[in-house]
């Protein structure tokens, strides 16, 4: 039982006097990315959605990598991670990633292969 | 030395009792099963993926998808989904807090905490039923072509979408009710749209206004808009009226959209639902004081891994499934 909580996030650059406080300063971190994805996501600025980094629109990649921050703080912080013992972590935290990293990048691909046999070989299925 | 195996005497290594990972049992088990439900949501959302990649150029848009907001009229995309996620991230605070509670054995404060988490995933579950609710009825309604592609309708002066009910004609028409026994098997109707093809065929004809809207998203990423010679020409191709989503079905585009989306959010749905349960039950064993004559809420930091990971797997699905 880890009973005794690391308190400083952001590389130690913010530290909170008790784990009440950091709860709360986590919270309202999540809280201030939500709102930047909804925002994000209702104005839809021309800058990000015409740009394309590796073939998906840049506010895409904002999307994921702001989720992905999100996944970070739920899971250091309100599922304290933090205090666990790094070989739990890791056991915890690489063996998911590694995973699904790999299922991710074959089906992706195996779907822009399919995407393109029905754009540009002989299949009709727009009718 | 943070990582390393705790080291002793031969007897202390092998002889039980002790913990590498300085976590309880049933902790770690609970570990473990969050990381292969992890793997689980991971291949559905992958798959969703898959199927995303495969039709990237005629997906459905989720912004003119999920536009509804409970007791207002208009088109408010996303600000419902935003407050679903904001109520179980909030949830999530109030079961870290309430674990916090119990590791100061403040018995009330757990208490009241465990209560509002139970609250919070309650707000939750509801409005995801609203949610799928309001997408099983659908608003605008559209036809379905031969080929199971989906033609919408849009009014020319406005430039917005247009309803069913906005332009289609009301037919003299007989329907032949199929009974039990004219067939071998019996299948029964299934659910019957306000209007028929031909209603809303003859509507069309007669209505100048309207054209069609194909699945195929443009290079601006928004829906093709045909002309209306295009659009008569391509509405020969309609063989069924649709209103409306379900699983073979769905008025908003491919229908693997609304598949997915009953299936994920489905699955989400029923762990939040189960964890609203096993919260209700550590609630009453807290109250009832099992916890406080156990010396320790480690169980309030157990099911509280549950109820965090339900959260982690809700902001996956929220990119996923409404900004991406």
């Amino acid at each position: 039982m880890a009973h005794e909580h690391k308190l400083a996030i952001f590389r130690g650059l913010v530290k909170f006097k008790s784990n009440t406080a950091k709860i709360w300063g986590v919270l309202a971190f999540l809280t201030f990315i939500t709102a930047i994805e909804v925002g994000l996501g209702i104005t839809k600025p021309e800058s990000l959605t015409g740009t394309y980094v590796l073939g998906m629109k840049l506010l895409n990649w904002i999307f994921i990598i702001l989720t992905l921050v999100k996944a970070y703080y739920i899971a250091w912080d309100f599922m304290h991670l933090r205090d666990e013992k790094s070989s739990l972590r890791r056991a915890i935290v690489w063996t998911p990633i590694f995973l699904v990293c790999y299922l991710v990048f074959i089906l992706l691909f195996e779907a822009d292969y399919i995407y393109n046999i029905m754009k540009e070989g002989f299949v009709a299925w727009h009718f | 030395m943070d990582s390393t195996v705790t080291t002793g005497t031969e007897e202390s290594v092998w002889g039980g009792g002790n913990k590498p990972l300085n976590a309880s049992y049933g902790k770690l088990m609970m570990w473990f099963f969050l990381v292969s439900d992890a793997l689980t949501f991971s291949g559905f959302l992958a798959s969703y993926g898959f199927s995303r990649f495969k039709f990237i150029e005629s997906w459905p848009i989720a912004d003119e998808v999920f536009t509804h907001v409970p007791f207002f009229h208009g088109n408010f995309p996303m600000y419902y989904v935003a407050f679903m996620t904001f109520i179980l991230i909030m949830s999530s605070v109030t079961m870290v807090l309430a674990v916090d509670a119990g590791h100061k054995m403040k018995k009330n404060a757990v208490i009241w905490y465990m209560f509002l988490t139970i609250i919070g995933g309650a707000i939750f579950v509801g409005s995801q039923a609203w949610e799928w609710a309001t997408f099983i009825k659908g608003d605008y309604g559209a036809v379905e072509t031969r080929g199971g592609r989906i033609l919408q309708f849009v009014k020319a002066d406005e430039n917005s979408r247009a309803a069913l009910a906005d332009f289609a004609v009301t037919l003299p028409e007989e329907r032949i009710v199929h009974k039990r026994k004219n067939g071998v098997w019996f299948d029964s109707e299934g659910y019957k749209t306000s209007f028929s093809l031909n209603e809303v065929m003859e509507g069309f004809k007669s209505n100048p206004n309207i054209l069609i809207r194909t699945e195929v998203l443009d290079e601006n990423g928004e829906k093709t808009l045909l002309n209306r010679e295009q659009s008569l020409k391509k509405l020969k191709e309609a063989v069924a009226v649709v209103e409306g989503a379900n699983l073979v079905h769905n008025e908003y585009g491919n229908r693997l959209f609304a598949d997915f989306f009953f299936f994920i959010t489905g699955f989400h749905g029923f762990h939040v639902f189960s964890g609203v349960l096993i919260n209700l039950i550590i609630f009453f064993n807290v109250i009832l004081g099992t916890y406080e004559k156990r010396g320790h809420y480690e169980m309030v930091e157990k099911v509280g891994l549950y109820w965090h990971f339900v959260d982690l797997v809700w902001v996956f699905v929220f990119t996923f499934f409404y900004l991406v």
